[in-house]
């Protein structure tokens, strides 16, 4: 049984400007033990989705299902649903400054989380504290532990929340931008940490990440997001060599170390679409080098690409046009203008 | 560097930087503000911008970066040394004095939310330039204005609307309409295309490479993200703890690093290629950078040097060629990296407790 299986899951928020469908009907799983990475701009629906899943977007239109260790999420009760927060999944977010309260102390936080879902005595839990700041490489953890937060250096701080979110043991850590507000040699350090704990812990993870390169070294697979939808999912390998959608092609080629210095970068055109008047058919068309007749008015679904795996891709160009070298290139050129010439003949 | 490179390089140099320090005191008390420390932000630094180049500057948060940008820019006043545009010494000048040299070096900043006054309209914003500058009368600013925005791709239409109709990617367009106004030679760029996403990330480097062609401008670019500044940069300084520790082509810096920490960088750095990553031997440097009131004695790297010895706690080591690297490659360090060396075997020959904070 699959540790998480979310279905047809929708997220909408009702505003002054019109209803912004943040989730427009997402689909996954994730088995024990393994890493999902979630890839997408600002604006795709990465976070709302995941938020939703523990319960955080209040106000918001949830329809759909969420299933953990068999559980439904979304139609949890309240305090059931605060048993399994924390507990069972727990979640390690982009800003670790503003995710410690910064008038208590770091162990004191710590403390209070363990003993608001254990039993155990303040000096327990203040010794597991203490093994935990140690085990996640935080220097002298017996005296640093009586530190506010802002005696942390950035690092530290979100070293301090992986810490507390492993506190439970939890089957699932919801990464969120974890490593974004750090330098690149201290995102090196927390990545390596995270991916450690979970070799030792046995846990799943779902990182999400505006950065490619974030997760390329360690997502057993990897959803792109655009405007509230997956546009494709694949294993690592698949996702960064074979790459079906458009749009994930765009990104790879977006950044810069890829294509050698000096060779001009290759930007998506345009920017994402607001998601209270969204675009017709597929989202991405209005930006896509291939949109061809039938992305104005069909929205595409998620379709296998390759056999044999779970390779899927919610585009109309044909499922064998896969990476990007030149001959790839070309086909796609010539399907996409095979898929305009018939309407404009008719106009 | 012979005495003949040096004269020819001051030459096309549009911008020097010479021995600049930059302090900033930090003060207590509730009436008499007595001064209890400083932060050495910025310590003796020396680089030139020459003409037509793009100069990289990258570094992790804190290693003076920025301070140095708002001191090669006048925004700050440097505590000592000397800032060089077009061979004149322009670090004394007053305000009214400088400001002929202002309009000829423009700046670029990170948060395209921050440095654009919400209550105004994106016209007068991008033409306040010519206004400060006392450029042309206020209507035949407009078509000014609208020229300029084409040149960035927005668009002229959008003359009256406010910032907060853009997107992030429209805003940082906007600042770079901005900075073009007054026709500069320098641009100093800090950070430009960190809070952009990858996508937008991409059209607004392009756009900043078609400016440079269009216009020969000199761009002095400020990044903590290696893979961007490699992209853009002819040449690249890496600074540590308000310290250059290592200068060099673009290429010639990614291809033989010297400096233990440009390695360390550049293996941190993210790919996003699976088979390279799982491939590279990261080098996971241990703890975090020091404080820049109280930094290190000699190298200041040095407490988290794989390759640290004693004289490294002793003396600072002077930024020059190497042996073996060309004269272009400057590397402040005692012990350089060898080509080949894997620092990720390599352990400190002195005990940690005799690493001077």
């Amino acid at each position: 049984m699959s540790l998480l299986e979310v279905s047809d899951l929708r997220v909408s928020f009702r505003t002054t400007d019109g209803e912004v469908q943040a989730v427009r009907g997402v689909s996954f799983d994730l088995e024990p033990g393994r890493t999902l990475g979630i890839v997408g701009e600002s604006g795709s629906g990465k976070s709302v989705c995941t938020q939703t899943l523990l319960g955080l977007t209040t106000g918001a239109r949830v329809t759909g299902s969420a299933r953990f260790e068999g559980e439904d999420l979304l139609t949890m009760g309240e305090d059931a649903l605060r048993q399994v927060r924390g507990a069972r999944i727990a979640a390690i977010f982009q800003d670790p400054l503003s995710s410690l309260h910064p008038l208590y102390r770091v162990g004191w936080q710590i403390v209070e989380m363990i003993r608001a879902h254990e039993p155990v005595s303040r000096a327990v839990a203040r010794r597991r504290a203490i093994e935990l700041l140690g085990a996640v490489g935080i220097p002298h953890p017996a005296q640093r532990i009586d530190d506010y937060p802002h005696q942390f250096s950035g690092g530290m701080r979100q070293r301090a929340l992986i810490a507390m979110a492993l506190a439970l043991d939890p089957r699932l850590v919801i990464a969120d931008e974890p490593t974004t507000a750090l330098d690149a040699t201290v995102q090196a350090q927390i990545l390596d940490l995270l991916l450690r704990l979970q070799q030792e812990n046995g846990m799943a993870l779902i990182m999400i990440t505006h950065d490619l390169g974030v997760i390329a070294g360690l997502a057993d697979e990897v959803l792109v997001m655009y405007a509230g939808r997956i546009a494709e999912r694949a294993d690592r390998r698949g996702l960064y060599y074979r790459a079906h959608h458009p749009y994930t092609n765009g990104l790879l080629e977006s950044i810069p170390a890829s294509s050698g210095a000096g060779a001009r970068l290759r930007p998506i055109p345009g920017q994402p679409p607001s998601l209270i008047r969204l675009p017709s058919g597929c989202a991405f068309h209005p930006r896509c080098a291939f949109a061809m007749d039938r992305c104005r008015n069909e929205q595409p679904e998620l379709a296998a690409v390759e056999e044999d795996s779970r390779h899927r891709s919610a585009c109309w160009l044909p499922s064998h046009l896969l990476g990007t070298n030149e001959q790839v290139k070309q086909e796609r050129e010539a399907a996409s203008a095979a898929g305009r010439v018939v309407e404009e003949g008719v106009a | 560097m012979s005495d003949d490179t040096r004269a020819n390089e001051s030459g096309e140099a549009l911008i020097e930087v010479r021995a600049a320090v930059k302090h900033f005191p930090i003060k207590q008390g509730v009436i008499v503000k007595r001064e209890v420390g400083r932060v050495h932000a910025v310590e003796g630094v020396s680089l030139a911008v020459r003409r037509g180049e793009t100069l990289g500057l990258v570094g992790e948060t804190g290693c003076g970066k920025s301070t140095l940008a708002r001191c090669v820019t006048r925004l700050h006043q440097l505590t000592s040394g000397q800032i060089l545009f077009e061979g004149q010494d322009i670090t004394g000048l007053s305000r009214s004095q400088v400001r002929p040299y202002r309009r000829r070096m423009q700046m670029i900043f990170q948060d395209p939310y921050g440095s654009l006054n919400p209550r105004r309209r994106v016209g007068s914003i991008i033409g306040d330039p010519f206004a400060i500058h006392g450029e042309g009368e206020r209507d035949e600013r407009k078509p000014k204005v609208q020229e300029l925005m084409e040149l960035v791709g927005l668009n002229p239409e959008h003359y009256n609307r406010f910032p907060a109709e853009f997107s992030g990617g429209q805003r940082q367009r906007i600042g770079v309409a901005r900075a073009l106004a007054l026709k500069p030679s320098l641009i100093v760029a800090d950070e430009p295309v960190s809070a952009l996403d990858v996508s937008i990330q991409a059209q607004i480097i392009n756009l900043l490479d078609d400016l440079q062609q269009e216009f020969g401008l000199t761009y002095l670019f400020i990044s903590h993200d290696l893979s961007v500044v490699r992209h853009v940069s002819d040449r690249i300084a890496v600074m540590y703890l308000g310290q250059v520790v290592e200068l060099a082509d673009s290429e010639e810096l990614h291809g033989r690093p010297r400096h233990p920490y440009t390695n360390a960088l550049l293996s941190a750095a993210s790919v996003a290629d699976p088979d390279q990553a799982a491939a590279r031997q990261r080098i996971v440097l241990t703890g975090d950078v020091p404080s820049p009131v109280a930094p290190p004695s000699g190298c200041r790297f040095h407490p988290r040097c794989p390759k640290a010895q004693q004289i490294c706690v002793e003396q600072v080591p002077a930024l020059k060629a190497r042996s073996g690297d060309p004269d272009t490659h400057l590397t402040a360090c005692h012990f350089p990296v060898e080509p080949g060396e894997d620092l990720t075997r390599v352990t400190a020959t002195i005990p940690e407790e005799e690493r001077a904070e």
